[in-house]
Parts: structure tokens; sequence; C-alpha cells
């Protein structure tokens, strides 16, 4: 256990894991300050459990170090490393009571009896179990479950907490109180948090700072609006919701606008540094940032006719084929039928500019 | 509704009653009937007429005779408690997965597919006063006289040990494998040393089936016959309570007495089995909740 006071001020990785001759951690590299709430965010296999597996000191790294504060800690087994972990299966020990799952970690130190006690009635009534104390894990809920997780991760005062999906096997309703119940925890507490998810709007939601992994690569790291707004990637662009990917040839660069054409058409979008005239790009668009109409406002129009309409509630997705053969996705509250002659507007700055794969 | 819900389940119930049917006469003819009449039979002293207790009582009162529950005992447990200790040592240790674990196991069940003759000569041939592991011991010039380890009580136990161990590592291997790792890997992150997590976590988890383990190879054990035959003295250190039964039907032709015999060692199996029971509940009042929920 660390000493009192053993606080996290950063943390500092450079990891790779290798598998044989596979790679699933491509020298990741990452500093995680005090009180930030960081989450790895990609598909499943890209490697975000495995970094964070590798932070909590149950599978070791192949190459490169962990420090803690400047210090390395990557050689020190898990249960020294002072860090609180959630599994997605919640992982409470079947045989015990709430409290005594509460209890465990506390128990293994030298902290008194009634000490013990109050910390552990401090911490249901933080996470609202304050009544659960002697039901088996097997007669709570998922929710519930999860909860007596996080409280017995909790109650130690870990100077890093690691969550591993920790709500997936929540249904969806549930899953969007916790989430809201777990970022409150993190900031009334000032905890430090590594979080690991597949789902994008959990990431958004919860996270100071979001970090996408792809194959163990690291994809982009940022703020959630910023890689919500500006993904660097096809890779980033795709898992946070953009549909219309747009394989584009730049034609003009001005005013930190680009102009590029796909086939017929005609794009423009906010352009970085890194493009040239005459280069291959992507620009891609989110469908819910089309535009139904003659464009307004310097937007490029493109006529089209539905081709499929999906419900989804307040919207409707539907699908539009331009005349020259390509498909684009948008979301609109406006009423559209399969049939419909429509007019696209793309927003010069929803447009975004990627690099080809 | 709940009237109708009752008729379904009646209804079910005699279907199921009724397909139940063949199995149900299966057991009372092959193990109900021939195990009543046993005991029955073991009420009945040879040529007097009617039920009497002199069965027992002539058992009970014969020290060569009751004799034989204590060394039965004697060999049965100790055995048990060795092949639990090392089962779940190799089982506990090989719960992630080990090197070459395939062959490993295979080699461990051969045992099993041999049989207790082939294996009690086996044991025999390796162990004996004039078998290879003296031989080679003297040839080496480590011991100047064999170490005995044959026709005596060494010679049961490691027979019965060598047929209990691959029964009860598979099943303990099974079991402790089942176990979510994520449990381990969660009892660590608290701050609980390999050695915590297991006194701590896995085994109050293992418990129910180190329980069953006991049983199992303890009823197993306590029937020791062939082997206590053909590698203990069956005259002597290891007369066992089969064998003592076995000499009153076979050699003496005494059928009842030998039933009497056959149902105390039958009793001594469930008062055992009791213990084991009452012990496992104490241990672990909830160990299975919730274990299914994983």
């Amino acid at each position: 256990m660390q000493a009192p006071g053993d606080q996290l001020t950063s943390l500092q990785l450079g990891i790779t894991k290798r598998y044989g001759n596979k790679t699933v951690l491509d020298n990741l590299q990452l500093e995680i300050r005090k009180g930030e709430f960081v989450t790895f965010l990609g598909p499943s296999g890209c490697g975000k459990s495995t970094a964070l597996s590798i932070v909590a000191g149950l599978i070791p790294a192949s190459e490169g170090e962990i420090r803690l504060n400047g210090e390395r800690v990557d050689n020190l087994p898990p249960e020294k490393r002072g860090f609180g972990m959630v599994f997605q299966n919640y992982a409470l020990f079947p045989h015990m009571t709430v409290y005594d799952n509460v209890a465990f970690g506390l128990t293994l130190t030298s902290i008194s009896k009634a000490e013990i006690d109050k910390r552990v009635q401090d911490m249901l009534r933080l996470v609202q179990l304050l009544g659960f104390e002697a039901r088996y894990p097997g007669q709570l809920s998922g929710g519930q479950q999860q909860r007596v997780a996080i409280a017995r991760a909790l109650v130690l005062r870990p100077r890093l907490m690691l969550f591993d999906e920790p709500l997936s096997n929540l249904d969806a309703k549930l899953r969007v109180e916790m989430r809201a119940e777990i970022k409150q925890i993190h900031a009334n507490l000032g905890l430090t948090s590594i979080y690991v998810t597949h789902d994008q709007a959990e990431a958004l939601s919860m996270s100071d700072r979001i970090v996408v992994l792809r194959n163990g690569v690291l994809m982009q790291s940022g703020s959630p609006q910023e890689i919500h707004d500006r993904p660097k990637n096809s890779f980033v662009a795709d898992f946070m919701g953009f549909r219309n990917f747009f394989p584009v040839r730049i034609t003009a660069l001005s005013n930190g606008a680009a102009t590029a054409t796909s086939g017929n058409l005609t794009l423009r979008a906010r352009a970085g540094d890194g493009f040239a005239v005459g280069s291959d790009a992507v620009m891609a668009i989110r469908p819910d940032d089309i535009q139904l109409g003659p464009g307004a406002g310097g937007a490029v129009t493109v006529p089209g006719r539905v081709e499929i309409v999906e419900y989804l509630g307040r919207e409707q997705e539907a699908a539009v084929r331009t005349a020259d053969d390509t498909r684009i996705w948008l979301r609109t509250a406006a009423h559209m039928q399969v049939g419909d002659q429509v007019e696209l507007g793309f927003p010069v700055d929803k447009v975004v500019l990627l690099p080809a794969e | 509704m709940r009237a109708v819900a009752n008729d379904e389940r009646s209804e079910f119930d005699a279907l199921a009653l009724f397909c139940l049917l063949p199995s149900l006469l299966y057991v009372l003819a092959m193990f109900v009937y021939p195990f009543l009449y046993g005991v029955y039979l073991s009420l009945q002293v040879q040529k007097i007429d009617g039920f009497s207790l002199g069965n027992y009582v002539a058992f009970f009162s014969d020290a060569y005779q009751y004799g034989t529950i204590w060394i039965t005992f004697s060999l049965a447990i100790p055995t048990t408690i060795i092949v639990l200790v090392l089962s779940l040592c190799l089982a506990y240790g090989m719960r992630r997965g080990f090197f070459m674990e395939r062959t490993i196991t295979t080699i461990l069940i051969m045992p099993i597919s041999l049989g207790v003759i082939l294996l009690s000569e086996g044991i025999l041939g390796f162990y004996g006063s004039q078998g290879w592991l003296n031989q080679m011991l003297i040839a080496s010039g480590l011991i100047s006289e064999p170490f005995i380890l044959t026709h005596n009580y060494i010679g049961v136990m490691l027979a019965l040990f060598m047929q209990q161990f691959p029964f009860c590592f598979l099943m303990l291997l099974g079991y402790i494998s089942g176990i979510d790792p994520s449990l381990e890997s969660s009892a660590r992150m608290l701050g609980a040393t390999p050695s915590v997590v297991f006194r701590r976590v896995m085994l109050p988890l293992i418990a129910p089936g180190l329980a069953i383990a006991f049983a199992l190879v303890f009823v197993m054990s306590f029937a020791v016959f062939p082997s206590a035959v053909m590698l203990g003295q069956p005259a002597g250190a290891t007369r066992t309570i089969s064998i003592a039964a076995y000499q009153k039907a076979f050699e003496q032709y005494d059928m009842p007495a030998a039933s009497a015999i056959a149902v105390v060692m039958g009793l001594c199996q469930l008062a055992a089995l009791v213990l084991i029971i009452l012990f496992r509940r104490r241990l672990s009042p909830a160990a299975t909740m919730g274990v299914g929920k994983r």
C-alpha cells in the first residue's frame, strides 16, 4: 500500500506489447496529469485494454516503462502500485457480502476495524448502497454490482483509477446514468482516471482527454471537442460518426480552406497544415452536418435523389444518390420520402480534410 | 391463471415421471433392490431363523474383524489428503494454462486407462524389493538394503495414489480454471499478494470442489480391494474392510456375515460424506452463490 499522501502528480507511459511477432501495442507514449480523466477509445482488439492492464501491472509490457511522478513503477506487482481498478464483469468476490467486498482491500492494511467500518459506510453511502451490506453479489443487479466494484476500489483512495469498460454489460439507460455518476465521483473526489471504452458517446461525455487507438497505434489524442470536430485521420473520423467520405484531389488552398474535387463533385473544407495542391486527400462530413435545401453561406450544394430513408424517432437518416453515383448520408428532422429530389448543402466549416489513407 | 398454471405443471410432471420410468426401474432393479436385499441378508444369522443382529455383534466383538475399520480409515484418509493436496497444488499452478499442458495432462491421465491390475503389477515391478528403483539405488551405492515399498502399507498407498490422483487432478483443474480470472486480478488490484489471493479469494471458491473431490476420493479409497491384496499384506497390516467382507463371502461362504460387513463399510463411507457436507456448509455458506453469474 502506498504511504498516505503519496499522490499522483504525473504518470508517463511509453509501452510496447508483443505477443509472438504480433504487436498489440506499438510504443504508446502518453503523459497523464493529476485530476485528468483520460479515455482510451477504440474498437475491440485495438490494444486499449492491454494498455490498461499493463498500467495496472496485471500483464508485463514487452518494452518501455511506466513512470509515476518520475519513478519507474513497471517492475512493481499490481498490489504495490496503489491503483484501483474496475472490471467489465465487476469481478466481485461471490463468496463475500457487499460489506466484505468493499472492506477487502482495507483488511489487508493495518487500518483499525473502526476506521474500516467508517470508510466502508462512507463509500457505500457515496454509491448509494447503504443497507445492502449483508447481500451477496449474486443478489444484486448489474448496476448495483458495478457500484460495489467502484466502491471497493475507491475505498482504498487509489492514486489512479482504472476503468476497463465498466458499463458495457449494463443496459443503455443505466449506462447513461452510471456514466454521469462516475464522472461526478471523479470530480468530487479529485481522482485521476484512465477509462477504457469502445463507446464514443461515453468517451465524449466523460473525458478530459481521449486517446484513440487502432491496432495498438495511437491515432489521435486530444480533448473530446478536438476529437469530435477535428479528427486527424479517416479512422478517427469514422469512429466519431463521420459517415460520408470522399476521396478527393486538392485543387486550391487559400485562407485555411481547401477546395477539392471528387469526380464531378467539388467540395470545400477547412484545411490544416500538411496539405498541398494536387495531392490526394479525403474529405468527410457527418450526416447531421449536411443541410437540406439550397446551401447557405458559401456551402457547396449537390443535387441528388433520396434512395433509403431510416426512421430514427425525432430525425430521419437518408441515403441520397448523386448524379455521379455517389451515396451521401444525411440526417434531418425534415420529412423525406424515397424518390424525392433534394439539394444537399455542405457547410465549409463542417467538412474536414483528412490525409489519404 | 394460477389454477391453469398448476394444471400445466402437474400435467408436465406426469409426463416427466413417465419418461423417467425406465431409468427409475433400472435403478430399482439394479441398485435399490440388491442394496435392500443385502441389508435384509445382513440381519439373518446363518443356520438360525428370524432376524437378528448377530452378524453385527460378531463383527464388533472380534478385534480381527472390527480392526479392519481402523486399518481402512488409516489408509483412506491419508491417501485422500495427499491426493487432494498434490492435485490442488498442481491444478492451481496450471489454472491459466501451462507449457505442454496437453502432454502433461495426458501423461497424468494414463493410469486411469490402464486399470488397477496392470497398474499394481507395474508398481510391483518398479517399487518392489527387486524392482528397478531399488536395483538402481543399490547399484549406485546410495543404499545397501532395498527399501520395502510393496507388500505393506506404503505399497497400498502408492497404488491408491496413482489411481486417485488423475481423477482428482482433472476434477480440480476443471473446477479451478472455471473460476473467473478477473477475480484474481481484482484482488491483486486491491492490494492482495498472490498468497493472500489464494487464501482469501481462490481457496474459498475452490472449497466446494475440494469437498466433492475429497468425498469421491475417500469413498473410492475406502473400498480399496485389488491393490490391498496385490501390494499390501492382505492378512495383516492392510487387511481392509473389503477384504474382510470378501473372506466372509467367498472363503467362509457366510453371505449374511459378509453383507453385515458391507453394510458397516457403507455406513462408514456415508458418515464421512455427511461430515464433509456439514464441513463444507460451515466453510463457505455462500461460496456457490453468484458463481453461476459469471
